[in-house]
């Protein structure tokens, strides 16, 4: 039975780093870039939601708005400021400017709301009997782990839908494909990349929010790792790829409470990245990634 | 880039608050009114016949006032703060020039605040807030001969082989034997567990101290858990460990936030051990939107209460909120001792006018190493100097109950 808790601890996990993968996925897939500021926009949308819930007294559901609002507002006003002026860059210049990003959400959310360790009123009740019992004594989900599961179904299937389905995400499609030829064929390149920095700074919210409901601790780093880990699974997955990232994303989740479990709790992020390599090694685009071989 | 310009705005901001110190107290010093106030803390024989040299000792504090630390390094900041006033207010004849850099946790940054600080003028240094930039700082000092008083920076290390280092705070070791001697004196827990950051050394040197103690006086430690760092978040397999083993008391020589996660996770869990934490747990309940209900009974040992009904506590807590808005925590209370410690030893030193910083370091040792220099101060009474640098003073249980703390 312990090993079936794993597997729903892990998938839990696993969704909340496919959410953010997400995001990352996606700003690669059409703007070939790495957007570093990524995890600190999931810290920005872990804050807002924490003082419309603490401090204006808002309930859990418009503080989730709210928070994706804010972060919508805050991706595009980020992709305009930082990374729109430096389209024509060498790859490498941008990169280091998401990094400077980063940095100035991390260092402005210290400035305005402090250092301190902030604790999260999870969404939805954590209490011990605030679960699923699947089998009484054995084997249970928690409600926020069960919330986790839903968001990243449902997101996934939005995702998918918008980008086969309509214009919008099939202007995305043909940017990912090549810009050049997009734009020639009337695509507006730019208003297409600033919805995607929307989108996925909007997903950011929502996973920031399932995060900290998860795990309810809150300080101006939060972000930090949990974007390195979902930028992992986005590899894992396949850069690029929306489906890859969930699979990189439940895969890493899996992995990680496996290791722990079984292997050594000091050492799973060894273990986790170690899959990595040798996924890498077999596959270099990843699991789904498309491997184009370039031409000399 | 923004780092840097915080970093210079709050360092400007400390530097005009030493202008401004220093302005008040030659101000003091012109007028020389015999304030009826003055002697009510601390009486000095010189203060009451007034016609005295008043000599300003400028203290340099360092500490991580930004970054991931900065929660520490500020309350270290701010506690001294507040002692560097009330000392400059008795108008003795010691008066404190205060000057604090920014470190942000990093031990390189730490040895350039150092040396900004030594081209300030610094006699003494105050700091660091943290043990690693702590033992980069003490290995300056020991060389160029300055003597340094951390408030917090705990692992010996950072006094080992250097005779000029003092520390206000309990030594790592020193936690974790008292803790296993608490436990093994009241009887709490007959089946123990530990939890511990395997990443870093505050929290390896409390338990490896506690496990070997633990062994040596018959503690029975049924399970030992490790996590790697203290971004872990989830922590159900340490837990799951500790409660299948058994465990009535799970110690967690760690810091608050990792702790307040466990505390959350056990609950969820439906295990309810006795939790006993050391210093680094100070603070949890003052964490915003912190659920004081899940810290109900939990123990820990730390030098001070902020609930404390003293004279002196009462006035700090309530000088430290009116400026903050938070709470003190030990760090603040550290701090404020450290400036205590600084000033009360500068008192008793003949000629300190004409002392340059390598004899006040060497008559600063001569005296916190005699055995006859004892302090009262906040996180503790009488509390005495070894020669190694360590502090002796009486460790203090605490247990939540009701979401205060209270003494055992």
């Amino acid at each position: 039975m312990s090993f079936l808790n794993n597997v729903i601890t892990g998938v839990s996990l696993g969704s909340i780093y496919a959410i953010i993968a997400l995001g990352y996925t996606m700003v690669y897939g059409i703007a070939k870039m790495l957007n570093f500021a990524h995890g600190d926009v999931i810290m920005v949308g872990a804050y807002v939601c924490f003082f419309a819930m603490n401090s204006a007294g808002l309930p859990p559901v418009v503080g989730v708005l709210l928070a994706i609002v804010v972060c919508t507002a805050l991706g595009v006003v980020i992709e305009r400021l930082a990374y729109k002026p430096l389209r024509a860059a060498p790859s490498l210049a941008v990169l280091i400017t998401a990094i400077g990003v980063s940095y100035l959400l991390q260092n402005g959310a210290q400035i305005l709301w402090g250092a301190a360790t902030k604790t999260f009123t999870p969404i939805v009740s954590t209490d011990p009997d605030a679960r699923l019992v699947l089998i009484p004594g054995q084997l249970s989900i928690s409600y926020v782990a069960i919330l986790s599961i839903v968001c990243c179904v449902v997101v996934m299937a939005a995702l998918t839908l918008f980008t086969g389905q309509t214009k919008m995400g099939k202007a995305m499609r043909a940017c990912s494909e090549d810009k050049g030829a997009a734009q020639l064929m009337g695509i507006n390149v730019n208003s297409t990349i600033s919805m995607t920095f929307a989108i996925g700074s909007a997903l950011a919210a929502v996973a920031g929010v399932l995060m900290c409901s998860a795990y309810p601790i809150l300080s101006p780093t939060t972000g930090s790792l949990p974007g390195i880990r979902a930028f992992t699974a986005a590899v894992f997955g396949g850069i690029g790829s929306i489906p890859g990232a969930l699979l990189g994303g439940v895969l890493l989740g899996v992995i990680e409470t496996f290791a722990k479990a079984y292997i050594s709790t000091d050492l799973s992020d060894a273990v986790v990245f170690a899959v990595l390599i040798i996924v890498l090694l077999v596959r270099p685009a990843g699991l789904m990634g498309k491997y184009v071989p370039e031409k000399v | 880039m923004k780092k840097k310009t915080l970093a210079a705005m709050l360092m400007a901001g400390a530097m005009c608050f030493g202008l401004l110190a220093g302005c008040s107290s030659n101000g003091g010093q012109t007028s020389n009114p015999p304030a009826s106030d003055a002697g009510t803390q601390e009486s000095q024989p010189a203060n009451q016949g007034g016609g005295f040299d008043v000599v300003t000792i400028k203290v340099g504090g360092i500490g991580p006032i930004t970054g991931d630390l900065a929660q520490y390094g500020t309350a270290t900041q701010w506690g001294a703060q507040i002692a560097v006033d009330e000392i400059n207010a008795l108008n003795g004849p010691i008066r404190l020039e205060y000057d604090f850099q920014d470190d942000t946790g990093v031990t390189d940054t730490a040895v350039s605040a150092y040396n900004k600080l030594k081209d300030w003028g610094a006699q003494v240094i105050y700091g660091c807030t943290t043990t690693a930039p702590c033992v980069a700082v003490a290995a300056e000092t020991f060389a160029d001969r300055y003597f340094q008083l951390t408030p917090s920076a705990s692992s010996p290390d950072v006094t080992s082989g250097k005779d000029n280092a003092f520390q206000m705070c309990f030594t790592d070791p020193g936690q974790g034997t008292a803790a296993a001697e608490y436990l093994k004196s009241t009887g709490l827990g007959s089946k123990i567990g530990v939890i511990y950051n395997n990443g870093d050394a505050y929290s390896t040197g409390i338990a490896d101290a506690f496990i070997a103690k633990a062994k040596e006086i018959g503690l029975d430690v049924v399970a030992t858990q490790t996590y790697p760092d203290d971004k872990t978040t989830d922590y159900t397999v340490q837990l799951t460990a500790c409660k299948d083993a058994g465990a009535d008391l799970v110690f967690l020589p760690i810091y608050y936030t990792p702790a307040s996660l466990i505390l959350a996770q056990a609950k969820q869990m439906d295990y309810a051990p006795t939790f006993f934490g050391g210093d680094g747990m100070d603070g949890m309940l003052d964490m915003d939107g912190f659920n004081k209900s899940l810290a109900e009974g939990l123990l820990l040992m730390t030098p001070f209460n902020a609930a404390g009904t003293d004279e002196r506590t009462k006035t700090f807590v309530e000088t430290y909120q009116a400026a903050h808005n938070i709470l003190p925590n030990q760090f603040a209370a550290d701090g404020y001792d450290c400036m205590y410690a600084i000033y009360e030893a500068c008192c008793q030193l003949d000629g300190i006018a004409d002392m340059d910083h390598e004899q006040l370091c060497d008559a600063l040792i001569t005296l916190f190493t005699g055995g006859d220099f004892s302090v009262d101060g906040l996180t503790g009474t009488s509390m005495k100097w070894l020669e190694s640098g360590e502090v002796s003073k009486a460790p203090v249980v605490v247990k939540v109950v009701d979401g205060v703390y209270v003494t055992q």
